[in-house]
């Protein structure tokens, strides 16, 4: 089956939504205190480098950045055969009092980012969780809502949204799948 | 993206390069676990762990027990009554009886070599083998092969010196299995009597005639433990004896690379196989291998609840 | 009942005998083998075309589990597994329970195998009290109630004073001794052969010397006493040499193989297959080529199946507490016809290995069919092809590594004393 791609994004779109995005940050939180960048592998993790490249742009402060890999806190494990490779998490501060920015590439169910967020829970107690994704695709099944988008795409169940990263894991594309 | 499909783990043997490097990096995941205030995720929840312990082992069952713990499985210890399978239930029977209780995984230890296997055809969980005889003992194979990643960084290219009791040596039987396949080549010393026969047909293995020219320029020293009951019987004089031709001290390691690291799967006998110099010593990386081994465990663990039929 | 075998290739070693010839039978011995034979009024013909017509197989070496341990076999089922795999006649280790030792074990067996039996049975006697290695059994009257030899199979006899006058005291009485030739001491906690297999299968292995010295032991007593000998199951390239040479210098030793010690190695124990376990234990492919030569260059007698049922409780369990031994006999015969399309024997060594041979060590008057001699006859088709199915076998264990594994090669027909007791 031939597979139909558009795209949504190219990657001056992308760098231009990400820039957004940290200046949102900035903006809610009052500047940078206390304020984490997390990303969800792999996508997030990338997508979170570019956020905090931005902010470091704009602030002249670097943000602490970490990665969670939510695959032990996936709700589908049980009927997943096989299992994944197990990611690492590299949270390398406390998340105790901290304003967490949780960053993923696409929202879809929210089921991941439950996950997530469970994961972080287990390294301490966040001040609170914001949520930043590059596209939001809709077809929620938890409530679950993004504080900052890069793009919202409308998509029916049948379409795949994909972020393409290139060899350096800088994003080149947003794609959408038929 | 590789993929673990074993529903079993009974021997490194059975296992490919592929398999072993993800067991590895999954267990370099969950180490992070390990590391943290709360020390549990909830992966394996609602899974039943029955560790079925035929031969005394506080060391491994209890850290079967904690990595499935730490995965949020309910573990059981099961530890028969009577050890010799000829008197009593049969371990068919004992592996039924259990099924019924609907275990996922069975973490067993047995002095018959090969009984995992036959296990595995009688029940339709998964098994994991903690120790068979002579035979293997994968869990330490893999951990101490994750020690040796993290003091080096690869596996690749290690010379690794087994010292000891060969023969009777499920440790050193994994070890092999599994280093040779990651590329290390592996030395071996012991007395004649506890070297078996055709073991440098294993893979990439050395058989040594003394124990200096075994960890000569080793990256890795890893000592057996030699059993007590084997002291003056047929295989060898005496402990004192074994100590003078076969113990690792102060003096020789001096032979392996500056840089070695010194290993024992435990319990050590010291003053036997190791000096406790060297065993208390800068090289020895005795205790991380306890500690990778929880972590270790509970990637086995995992990648098999994932594992399809076989 | 008379019996005609029409237009099968008849061969005799015995005779010299191979053509395409008639056999006729009357009264339950060989009244001729010619060409063109006609039947008697009453005989039954029985159209052999096509098909190999030999003296009836024997099979010195069997355990028939009767009396004590009917559960794995008996003499009924047993010698009906004899007879699908063409054997005509069987002789039965004492390791039954009570232990053939006395005159009323040995007397029980024959007159079963003579009242429900379906070939003939000749018992094996114990060379010690209850195979307690310590002291003799009464050889004479066990001759005397139909014992063909003794030995105290499964055991070797460790004493090696008792061993010697046993040789001295059971050649006095003309009943021939065999040797199970095993070094306990070696064989140790061994549960198969000692190499590459069992070191990577961490199994306690079981050396290739522990069979030979105690092999070498045995000729040594027969060669200083000047008596006869047989070596059951030999299965390594040491015993072998050991038995050449003592042939050579004149020790009247004789010995036999099994099908399984030219047929597999240890290999076959990989997944830790406890059909593949016995003992003597598989052994290696060296010893394997010194066990096919040694066939080939006569210094192995005969070819026996050591038959040994095993009910699948002891045989499905973990490896080294499951019991040692296979079964063989429904398998022996296409097993050994490999030996032919192979190249090691002709047709003809063949079956003076399976017949003639055990016949004349033994003292059997059998294996020829020679006018007058009982009409122990095997028909067995060289090419017809069959899958080995536990279902399907006569024995009442199921204990082979060939289950499920394709044969070439069948008896077609058993007749024991111008009986038809078999007919595929």
């Amino acid at each position: 089956m031939v597979t139909e791609q558009t795209v949504i994004l190219d990657a001056a779109g992308v760098k231009r939504a990400l820039t957004r995005i940290a200046h949102e940050i900035l903006e809610r939180n009052k500047g940078l205190a206390d304020v984490v960048l997390i990303g969800i592998r792999s996508g997030g993790v990338f997508l979170a480098d570019g956020i905090a490249k931005q902010i470091g742009i704009i602030e002249g402060d670097t943000v602490p950045l970490g990665a969670v890999d939510i695959t032990l806190y996936r709700d589908d494990i049980s009927g997943q055969l096989p299992h994944q490779a197990v990611g690492k998490t590299e949270i390398p501060f406390s998340l105790e009092g901290k304003k967490v920015v949780l960053v993923d590439d696409v929202l879809y169910t929210g089921r991941t980012i439950r996950a997530a967020m469970d994961a972080l829970m287990d390294y301490g107690r966040p001040r609170c969780i914001q949520l930043a994704v590059l596209i939001d695709r809709g077809h929620r099944e938890l409530p679950i809502r993004a504080d900052y988008v890069g793009r919202n795409v409308p998509t029916s169940l049948k379409e795949n949204v994909q972020v393409i990263f290139d060899s350096s894991n800088q994003p080149t594309e947003v794609v959408l799948e038929k | 993206m590789a993929e673990f499909k074993h529903k079993h783990i009974i021997a490194l043997r059975d296992l490919s390069k592929a398999d072993i490097e993800l067991l590895i990096s999954t267990a370099e995941s969950m180490r992070e676990v390990n590391s943290r205030d709360i020390k549990k995720v909830p992966t394996l929840r609602g899974k039943t762990i029955i560790n079925l312990f035929y031969e005394s082992s506080t060391r491994t069952r209890t850290s079967f027990e904690i990595a499935g713990k730490r995965l949020s499985a309910d573990t059981v210890n099961i530890a028969p009554s009577n050890s010799s399978a000829t008197k009593g239930e049969t371990l068919a029977d004992t592996a039924l009886n259990l099924l019924a209780m609907k275990p996922d995984i069975i973490v067993m230890r047995h002095a018959v070599s090969g009984s995992h296997y036959f296990l595995a055809e009688k029940v339709s969980c998964s098994i994991i083998n903690a120790g068979d005889g002579a035979h293997e003992h994968p869990s330490q194979g893999l951990l101490d092969m994750l020690t040796m990643k993290d003091r080096f960084g690869r596996l690749d290219g290690l010379k690794v010196a087994i010292v000891g009791d060969i023969t009777h040596s499920r440790v050193a039987r994994s070890n092999i299995q599994g280093l040779t396949k990651m590329g290390s080549s592996v030395f071996l010393a012991g007395p004649p009597t506890m070297v078996p026969p055709g073991v440098e047909r294993l893979g990439n293995v050395t058989v040594c005639a003394t124990m200096n020219e075994a960890i000569q320029d080793a990256d890795v020293v890893m000592m057996l433990r030699i059993q007590q009951e084997r002291q003056g019987k047929t295989l060898m004089p005496n402990a004192r004896e074994y100590s003078r031709y076969f113990g690792l001290n102060p003096e020789n390691i001096k032979l392996a690379k500056p840089n070695a690291m010194v290993m024992h799967p435990g319990p050590i006998n010291r003053g036997v196989e190791m000096s406790s110099y060297v065993v208390d010593g800068d090289q020895s990386w005795i205790l991380k291998q306890v500690e990778n081994g929880v972590a270790v465990r509970m990637a086995m663990l995992y990648h098999v609840c994932g594992g399809e039929l076989e | 009942m008379n019996m005609l075998i029409k237009g099968g290739r008849v061969i005799d070693p015995s005779q010299k005998i191979d053509d395409t010839l008639d056999v006729l039978v009357e009264n339950g011995l060989i009244k001729q083998v010619g060409k063109g034979l006609q039947a008697p009024a009453d005989a039954k013909v029985v159209d052999a075309a096509g098909k190999y017509v030999v003296p009836g197989l024997i099979d010195m070496h069997v355990h028939l589990r009767d009396p004590g341990l009917e559960y794995k076999e008996d003499i009924i089922s047993g010698t009906r597994a004899a007879v699908s795999g063409g054997f005509t006649s069987v002789c039965c280790m004492p390791n039954t329970k009570p232990t053939i030792d006395n005159k009323a074990v040995a007397s029980y067996i024959i007159n079963k195998s003579q009242s429900d039996g379906f070939c003939n049975v000749f018992p094996v006697g114990s060379i010690t009290y209850g195979l307690s290695g310590d002291r003799m059994a009464e050889m004479g009257e066990l001759k005397e109630s139909g014992c063909v030899a003794v030995s105290d199979d499964g055991r070797p006899v460790t004493n090696s004073e008792l061993m010697m006058r046993s040789l001295q005291y059971a050649a006095g009485i003309g009943i021939m001794v065999i040797s199970h030739a095993e070094e306990l001491e070696l064989v140790g906690e061994g549960v198969m052969n000692e190499g590459f297999t069992s070191t990577e299968l961490g199994l306690k292995g079981i050396p290739r010397v522990a069979e030979d010295i105690a092999t070498v032991r045995d000729i040594m007593l027969a060669e200083y006493t000047g008596t006869p000998i047989h070596i059951a199951h030999v299965s390594t390239k040491g015993s072998v040499r050991i038995i050449r040479e003592a042939k050579a210098r004149g020790v009247k030793v004789t010995c036999e193989t099994a099908p399984h010690y030219f047929t597999l190695t240890d290999d076959a124990v990989r997944g830790y297959n406890t059909n593949a376990k016995m003992n003597p234990p598989l052994r290696e492919a060296d010893d394997l080529s010194a066990i096919k030569q040694g066939l080939q260059d006569g210094t192995i007698d005969c070819i026996a199946t050591d038959h040994a049922p095993h009910h699948i409780d002891e045989k499905d369990v973990e490896f080294n507490v499951a019991m040692n031994g296979i079964i063989g006999l429904e398998t022996s015969l296409p097993l050994s016809l490999n030996l032919v399309r192979e190249g090691v024997l002709t047709l003809n060594q063949l079956i003076e290995k399976m017949s003639c041979n055990p016949s004349n060590i033994l003292g059997l008057n059998r294996g020829s069919l020679q006018a007058g001699a009982p009409a122990d006859i095997t028909l067995f088709d060289l090419e017809r092809e069959w899958t080995v199915e536990a279902d399907k076998l006569a024995s009442k264990s199921k204990n082979s590594p060939w289950l499920g594994q394709k044969m070439k090669g069948v008896a077609m027909a058993t007749i024991v004393s111008g009986t038809l007791k078999f007919e595929r």
